[in-house]
């Protein structure tokens, strides 16, 4: 962009993209099912969230430059202003051309979700039979050209001011949202009445939320070295100390977790318990994938078929063998059987290039689920009936099942505790070793004497153990298992929540258990998000999309990892530092 | 002289012996599992007992037809694995939008009459209108998605693709609706059958004449336009080394984006074709043809157009009779329901017999490695 200039075509471009965004959004029932779930009582609802979320964010970028290293900074501008503005309108004029359209046509029987009820929202009129197109083109232009132009002036305030900004912004969504667990915790210290005075219907109060964005606005302003004290306080030079202190972190993090049930009540330590029943199948997957690096897609067999032998063993009803043993005693043939799968489903595959052992694993996935479904097979794993009464965990004084999920919590930390060790201790031994040089090269791996083989098969069988215990565990939650509880979904899920935390990292597997399974919810288990319960899984693309295109490394880098990711970069900035070396010699 | 290469070689096999083992071991397993299936229905047949030769030949039938959907949608995804070395998973959901589209079409169609009064203008329409959104789905989701990461770590595109499928899968469920759509009947001629060369036993549906004999044009098509265009030869050129044909002047870009175009128009025709075939379209319509049809191109050799033309149409043969064929010789119950159980396990056979495909696969340089 030349200087004061502004430059028509990206305009265009980022205003179209807008507008495409807010049709799809609109198109796909967002905005209408959204609506009545408020954010800032009366006047935002979540709906207008989804509907608007983008053009801020697309009217800053269009005044964005990316500064390379050797290129001139352009001085801010009311310029940037101006193209956001641009960009708002020109979004706000393509989601008006498909108010227009809806409103003439009647497009229903191709998109469904293009019905009256949607033009009435989008034109925020009342009836339904005759809105108020006009008037509602109008506001949505505006709106959108405010938003765009917001935006745009992003630029024009100090860094510090725009992060206030944002966190102002993002801890109203933060508590708004997150209405369930705030007030629940309110209510089991008593304060229910307080509940009254923040909430209504959900929504934030406008005062609260005025509160609340100071909040935001006072943490943002804080440098970023203060607000990572935990980190800092981690990062001693000393390593015992090192050690001492991430102890104590843990401890301290452990001991909230476990006080944390009785404070949120069954239904949020239901999620937890979810949460970390998919952590646990993460951290699994994270030695075959983030450790090792190899794809594989058909990770939920395991998980089938540590659930169905804790299944068939303890049950009264399984179809064909029924010992009923109690739960403890199904581990160890729960580990054998995951091993013996591992190593079954590890062998054919190991010499398979990447890709192919990829989507060969997801046959597998869909071989163990499609037999457990058939006929054939039914007279010992019950086919579509899946098997039924399986008790709970027998502690001796109780029985833990489904319906405590506050215990079902505690199990699957401490086999997420387990496997955390696992991983740390693996990662730091010969084995792990093995692996992350057979991620980076496998020939010269094998040259360096590294026997891939076997080091494939022990990430194989590991990763197995792991999803065959959270199998186990699942099984005595729901109390009865059925062929569907285990789609290639749950795999992919599960390999999103490794990627988006970050690969090799079980810091980062942790944090994308947290952020998108208890968030926005497993594929079919709810999240903190109920809002958005249908529509999670496209939100899983999308956000799996985003994350490869501009973080690869995931939330929580594993740094060698991320070396590897931005190998070309670092290649570039070598090779432009060289340059500048060079220039730099006087010529002779 | 020994090379780095032979020796590696040396060492794997010294070291490996147990893994080939048991992959003898699964060789020799799927070998002996197939043979007795197949004498077992064999004696059931000569017994009287199973499905009757005209049974038999439907079965066929509608194995070749489904296999050449198969084929078609193989087509794509071997191209683009030839040229970028990466599964586009997203494929099979290129291959759905062409299904989607035809269902429109074709209940337009209808409803104006044209489906019954002149149903082959109707069918040509289908197909192109399915054609060119597939192609358009095809070469968006290459810019948006793939361009970016074309230097990327080869595992990062694949789960890219992944990514790209799940958000396309919900996109059609949230905008058309999650329910199964019926596509309208065909008129009665399509749906009777007709005594091919007039032998009297080669009494066949004609759809699925109809379908196969679509699928060849078209391929035949792919391959002429492959190798006897220029836009072809900078295809073949840029599958074989990208750097020396941006050297010769192609560009590499565009070819890459003809290939997703091509690939895709491909998978929009089979999508017309499947929902003729199954009058059936729903937004997970894309999955498990898109995995089958992958598990075809690696049958035929991946990056290998005939390949995977050839393992199109085995692979739905084999899905078509092979349950019956092998799995009732062993007297298991409901074996329908196993079909794709039959397929994923085709797909570990090849992959563990014969990795590079039937007729051998075409790769570039850099994704030999």
């Amino acid at each position: 962009m030349i200087k004061g200039e502004l430059n028509v075509k990206k305009v265009l471009r980022a205003g179209l993209i807008a507008g495409v965004v807010m049709v799809f959004v609109s198109a796909i029932g967002m905005v209408e099912d959204f609506d009545s779930r408020k954010v800032i009582d009366p006047f935002l609802s979540l709906g207008f969230l989804a509907l608007f979320w983008y053009v801020p964010r697309a009217g800053y970028k269009v005044g964005h430059e990316e500064v390379l290293e050797g290129m001139e900074e352009h001085p801010v501008s009311s310029q940037q202003v101006v193209a956001g503005l641009s960009v708002g309108v020109v979004g706000g004029v393509v989601i008006s051309i498909l108010v227009v359209i809806a409103h003439v046509m009647d497009l229903r029987d191709v998109f469904i979700r293009l019905s009256p009820k949607l033009v009435a929202t989008l034109t925020f009129s009342d009836s339904v039979a005759e809105p108020n197109i006009i008037l509602g083109i109008v506001w949505l232009i505006v709106i959108s050209a405010v938003l765009g132009a917001i935006g745009g002036a992003l630029h024009l305030v100090s860094d510090r001011l725009r992060r206030q900004i944002l966190f102002a912004v993002g801890a109203i969504f933060v508590v708004a949202m997150l209405e369930d667990v705030i007030s629940q915790i309110l209510r089991t210290l008593g304060l229910g009445s307080a509940n009254r005075l923040i909430y209504r219907a959900a929504a934030l109060r406008i005062v609260p939320a005025i509160l609340v964005a100071a909040a935001g606005f006072f943490l943002g302003g804080r440098d970023r070295a203060e607000r990572s004290r935990i980190a800092r306080y981690l990062a001693d030079p000393d390593p015992a100390e090192r050690r001492r202190k991430s102890l104590i972190v843990a401890a301290i993090t452990l001991a909230v977790v476990l006080i944390a049930p009785w404070l949120l009540g069954s239904l949020l330590s239901e999620i937890l318990a979810t949460t970390a029943i998919f952590l646990l199948m993460g951290l699994g997957l994270n030695i075959v994938v983030g450790f090792a690096g190899l794809l594989d897609l058909g990770y939920v067999a395991f998980f089938a078929v540590g659930a169905y032998t804790s299944a068939i063993l303890t049950s009264p009803l399984s179809p064909f063998f029924a010992p009923e043993w109690p739960w403890w005693y199904t581990l160890p043939p729960v580990i054998l059987v995951g091993i013996l799968a591992g190593i079954f489903v590890g062998t054919p595959v190991i010499r398979l290039r990447g890709d192919y052992l990829a989507i060969v694993t997801l046959g597998f996935g869909e071989i163990v689920r499609i037999t457990f479904l058939s006929d054939a097979a039914s007279p010992w794993f019950g086919g579509a009936g899946g098997i039924r009464n399986i008790p709970g965990i027998p502690l001796g004084f109780d029985t833990v099942s489904g319906s405590d999920p506050e215990y079902i919590l505690y199990f699957a930390l401490a086999l997420v505790l387990l496997a955390a060790w696992v991983s740390y201790a693996l990662l730091n031994s010969r084995v792990g070793r093995a692996w992350t040089a057979m991620r980076e090269d496998e020939s010269v791996a094998e040259v360096m004497g590294i026997d891939t083989v076997k080091a494939k098969l022990s990430a194989f069988v590991v990763g197995a153990v792991l999803a065959s215990l959270g199998g186990a565990l699942f099984s005595a939650k729901l109390g009865s298992i059925f062929p569907t509880s285990f789609e290639l979904l749950i795999s992919i899920v599960i390999l999103v929540v490794v990627i988006v935390g970050g690969m090799g990292n079980i810091l980062g597997v942790a944090a994308g258990a947290l952020v998108l399974i208890g968030v926005l919810g497993g594929p079919r288990q709810p999240g903190l998000l109920q809002e958005f319960g249908e529509f999670k899984l496209l939100i899983y693309g999308v956000i799996l999309v985003y994350m490869m295109l501009q973080r690869p490394e995931g939330l929580i880098p594993n740094v060698r990892r991320s070396r590897e990711l931005h190998h070309d970069e670092m290649n570039q900035d070598a090779w432009l530092k060289a340059q500048a070396d060079t220039a730099e010699e006087p010529a002779t | 002289m020994v090379s780095a290469a032979e020796t590696i070689e040396r060492v794997r096999r010294s070291r490996f012996n147990w893994v080939d083992m048991f992959l003898n071991a699964l060789r020799v397993g799927a070998v002996v599992f197939i043979a007795v299936g197949l004498i077992g229905t064999i004696i059931k047949f000569a017994g009287g007992e199973g499905p009757s030769a005209a049974a038999w030949r439907d079965l066929v039938v509608s194995g070749l037809a489904q296999g050449a959907a198969y084929g078609l949608i193989a087509l794509g995804y071997s191209m683009v694995y030839g040229v970028l070395g990466f599964i586009n998973f997203a494929h099979g959901e290129v291959f759905m939008s062409g299904a989607m589209t035809s269902f429109f079409m074709a209940s337009y169609f209808f409803d104006t009459g044209l489906w019954i009064s002149n149903f082959v203008v109707a069918l040509i329409l289908v197909i192109l209108s399915a054609t060119v959104t597939a192609t358009i789905v095809a070469v968006l989701i290459e810019r948006i998605a793939y361009r970016p990461l074309r230097n990327a770590p080869r595992l990062i595109p694949l789960i890219t693709s992944i990514g790209v499928s799940f958000f396309l899968q919900y996109s059609a469920a949230f905008l058309f609706g999650v329910a199964n759509k019926s596509v309208p009947q065909p008129p009665a001629w399509l749906l009777a059958k007709i005594d091919l060369f007039g032998l009297g036993w080669l009494k066949l549906e004609a759809t699925k004449v109809l379908v196969i004999a679509i699928a060849i044009v078209s391929m035949i098509a792919l391959y002429l336009f492959v190798e006897k265009t220029r836009t072809g030869r900078s295809m073949r050129a840029v599958a074989e080394d990208k750097e020396i044909a941006a050297l010769m002047g192609i560009n590499v870009d565009r070819t890459i984006v003809t290939t997703f175009a091509v690939g895709g128009a491909m998978a929009g025709i089979a999508g017309s074709l499947w929902a003729l075939l199954f009058r059936g379209v729903s937004f997970d319509t894309g999955f498990l043809p898109g995995i089958k049809a992958f598990t075809a191109a690696v049958l035929g050799g991946i990056g290998n157009l005939a390949g995977a033309m050839l393992g199109g149409v085995l692979l739905g043969l084999f899905e078509g009779v092979g349950p019956l064929l092998i799995l009732d010789g062993w007297g298991i119950p409901g074996v329908s329901q196993l079909k794709d159980v039959v397929a994923f396990f085709a797909l570990v056979l090849v992959l563990v017999f014969r990795p590079t495909g039937l007729l051998g696969e075409r790769l570039s340089e850099d994704e030999r490695a």
